[in-house]
């Protein structure tokens, strides 16, 4: 009984911290992107601009909640909660700690991973469908397309992590990178996997779902309100979530001298999450058709041969 | 070689996290503003303390938005306008009234914090836009140097009339 009530104690505290911390990232982002474009970002409300996020949430909260009457209501509603509940279900899988984690030792940690973060081109493809608007379905389209071209190689990237370790359950992965991360043997892997992971958040450089040149704002343009802040949540849990399955699949997650492990998994994944800040500050989109030459024609081929070789090596050297 | 320019891409954008911002923290620190700035237009005197404007209305006629309204004195030989009024609310700031006023009269001043919360709070009578000094042009008296020289009198000869300034004496 106590176990039980344990772990839903650590599942409900990780829940809110998750999206804590993705509603404290819109804040995260605006300031860093502000100091690479030599510009301050918010800092006005709190001490420099820490409770920005609060003032966001009442002002999302009492926009008018519309919903346009040429959308088809059910799905229009049920697709933003898609996208979030799938994001927030990975976390279920993913160790933080020894101790913490709600899933434990689950044999298809990585599969689940996956899985999931497939379920998340649903919700986008259903808003962009059910808004029945021309920019919102483009956007849902792009969506699919590159959410499952990008996933093809995503999950060959990963192999290459489970063959070395030999299994698909992450707390093994992670104990498994106890001497070495798995980035050193597995860089190429690792490589093709961030980008898959860029693009599968649909972040910048790879958010031609959103393209607001050309499609206003894409599967979202017909939301507002809590709707949109849904989509919004989603996205920086996204960016946490893959932030911390890079950790834990190629920078050992936990594993780190001297500090408590939950330490040296916040400052990992904290690293990736500036990283994903940077690449949006640094880098222009691609145009569509590059971003599916580079998924099919480049990635693909490079992560089959990445397989194949870890393979090779795997059989050739003795154990 | 995408790869290499993005990479030093990232590195050149990561750099500016230790440059310097270029924000101006606006209410608590104020820009710097030139003399030349083309803020709140005022009205000057001249260095005897008389009112410059001669109701010429060439500020009025060249405004673009139309904003200046103003009418000259009704007493005989009295120059100086009766009233004048600029609408702040139609202003663009274009400075062509300050180009074209003939007694640097009209001018355009570093000053640009005149929000007000009603449209009619922002149109400026003559005694709003007024100021007892000379403005950007300090020793400028337009009666000193205009004037035309008629039948029986040279430039300067009438009564109060200076005579006029040297032009090729005012090489520096």
């Amino acid at each position: 009984m106590v176990e039980i009530l344990i772990d839903i104690g650590i599942s409900v505290a990780l829940l809110l911290s998750i999206v804590t911390l993705a509603a404290f990232l819109t804040f995260v982002e605006r300031r860093l992107l502000g100091f690479w474009q030599d510009r301050l970002g918010p800092n006005r409300v709190g001490w420099e601009g820490s409770l920005q996020v609060v003032a966001d949430m009442i002002k999302i909260f009492f926009k008018q909640d519309w919903t346009p009457s040429f959308v088809e209501p059910v799905i229009f509603v049920l697709a933003p909660a898609i996208v979030l509940v799938t994001v927030l279900l990975a976390f279920a899988v993913l160790p933080l700690t020894p101790g913490i984690g709600i899933a434990g030792h689950l044999n298809i940690g990585v599969l689940f991973f996956l899985g999931m973060t497939s379920l998340t081109v649903y919700g986008v493809v259903l808003a962009g469908w059910a808004s029945n608007s021309k920019f919102a379905l483009i956007g849902g389209m792009r969506a699919a397309a590159q959410m499952i071209s990008y996933e093809v190689f995503m999950g060959l990237a990963l192999i290459g992590v489970v063959m070395q370790s030999g299994s698909f359950d992450l707390v093994k992965i992670v104990e498994a990178q106890r001497h070495l991360w798995f980035v050193v043997p597995q860089f190429f892997g690792f490589i093709m996997f961030l980008i898959a992971g860029i693009a599968e958040a649909h972040r910048l450089p790879f958010d031609l779902p959103e393209g607001e040149n050309e499609l206003g704002a894409g599967f979202h343009t017909e939301y507002s309100s809590m709707k949109f802040g849904m989509f919004f949540v989603g996205e920086y849990a996204s960016i946490v979530l893959i932030s911390s399955i890079t950790v834990i699949l190629f920078f050992g997650g936990w594993n780190g001298p001297f500090l408590p492990p939950i330490f040296w998994f916040m400052l990992k994944i904290s690293l990736f999450i500036g990283f994903f800040i940077l690449l949006r500050a640094a880098l222009p989109r691609p145009r569509y058709d590059q971003l599916m030459s580079y998924g099919w024609k480049l990635m693909l081929p490079l992560s089959i041969i990445n397989v194949a070789v870890t393979g090779a090596l795997i059989l050739s050297v003795p154990a | 070689m995408y790869i290499y320019s993005s990479l030093r891409t990232l590195w050149f954008t990561f750099l500016h996290l230790f440059h310097k911002t270029e924000t101006i923290q606006y209410p608590e620190q104020k820009p710097y503003l030139s003399p030349r700035f083309r803020g709140r237009i005022i009205l000057t005197r001249d260095p005897d303390g008389e009112e410059r404007c001669v109701s010429c209305y060439l500020c009025a006629a060249v405004c673009p938005s139309d904003c200046i309204s103003l009418q000259k004195s009704s007493i005989e030989g009295d120059w100086t306008p009766e009233h004048f009024r600029i609408n702040f609310s139609r202003c663009i700031f274009c400075g062509l009234c300050e180009e074209a006023c003939p007694t640097s009269a009209i001018q355009l001043t570093p000053d640009f914090e005149m929000s007000e919360y009603r449209r009619s709070d922002l149109v400026y009578e003559k005694e709003h836009l007024l100021i007892s000094g000379t403005g950007k042009v300090p020793d400028y008296n337009f009666y000193r140097v205009a004037g035309v020289s008629v039948r029986g009198k040279a430039k300067g000869e009438a009564l109060n009339e200076a005579p006029p300034v040297d032009a090729r004496g005012l090489m520096p």
